[in-house]
């Protein structure tokens, strides 16, 4: 999978390196973003109210 | 590069396309287990340590949009009230409406209370809720709110070191309602009567002006929550003052 996506970057190694930085970075964002905050209150951590509140 | 070193890559090459199905499905596997590890390593990390940064981030930006409707009030004691304190007007979902000061948490210690108990709104979004089904600050009855213990900047972290006596001072646009705790004790999370207008006796007319936090316990844990009360001592009409602890205390 990562192999694939290292033979279809375009550009010497360092370069390839950098988009892949750039791409991980991203990743991470997104899951910061939007993906963690819409999951955690289905986890059973953190809950707080009494009641069906959450 | 000489030509035998020429064969021997082309021959390492098409030892790698010959590389059987299954081997290769078997990369990939591995390759997605990994992934899904760092994907959870990186969930603890955003549990545990952004939210607080985010939350806290956000909580200190409500507290100054809040400060800007906020109407003055003198850096002087004010005159402590026992009589009908003013009328709360309700507010909207999701509005903030008053900002909670618990001096034994330090003097810089502040945090914006917005209406309803919702995760994504409010609780996570760094207030602390009110029940909206509970009463308003300095009524008759049980004035409820919600918080995280750990996590989404932690407002309530400390309530294990909250004492009998200690005070919980509520500030709105009108004044300063200073509770003092009377009670603190851990019950299961279908237990609502604790935010019942009197949480002693669900049933009964409440006669008292209470105040109840609710958080998470055990720390990480959803299998409880920690219930502390507090009964209205005085409270402060905003244009003649502060409450005096909080003068000593330092805090603005």
């Amino acid at each position: 999978m990562y192999g694939w996506i290292w033979r279809h970057l375009p550009g010497p190694a360092l370069v390839r390196a950098l988009i892949l930085l750039v791409l991980a970075a991203a990743v991470v964002l997104a899951l910061f973003e939007y993906v963690f905050p819409a999951v955690a209150p289905l986890l059973p951590v953190d809950q707080n109210t009494v009641g069906d509140g959450s | 590069m000489s030509r035998a070193e020429v064969a021997e890559r082309n021959h390492a090459t098409h030892a790698r396309r010959r590389t059987s199905l299954g081997l290769r499905a078997v990369g990939v596997l591995g390759e997605l287990l990994i992934t899904a590890g760092v994907i959870v390593a990186l969930f603890v990390v955003w549990q545990v340590f952004w939210t607080d940064v985010t939350g806290a981030r956000a909580a200190t930006s409500h507290i100054e949009s809040f400060e800007e409707i906020l109407p003055e009030s003198p850096e002087q004691p004010g005159t402590p009230q026992t009589g009908e304190p003013p009328a709360e007007p309700v507010p909207a979902a999701g509005e903030t409406f008053a900002t909670m000061f618990v001096p034994a948490w330090g003097p810089d210690w502040q945090f914006p209370i917005a209406e309803g108990v919702g995760r994504e709104d409010v609780l996570d979004a760094g207030y602390v809720g009110h029940y909206p089904e509970t009463q308003l600050p300095g009524a008759v009855g049980n004035f409820a709110l919600a918080g995280h213990r750990q996590s989404h900047a932690k407002p309530f972290f400390g309530v294990d070191s909250l004492e009998v006596g200690d005070s919980v001072i509520v500030q709105t646009a009108q004044a300063w309602y200073v509770y003092k705790v009377t009670e603190s004790y851990v019950v299961y999370p279908t237990q609502t009567e604790v935010i019942a207008p009197d949480p002693g006796d669900p049933g009964a007319v409440a006669t008292e002006r209470t105040i109840t936090l609710t958080t998470c316990h055990p720390l990480w844990s959803t299998r409880e929550r920690w219930i502390i009360h507090g009964v209205l001592d005085h409270w402060i009409d905003r244009e003649d003052g502060r409450p005096a602890e909080m003068i000593e205390a330092g805090a603005s």
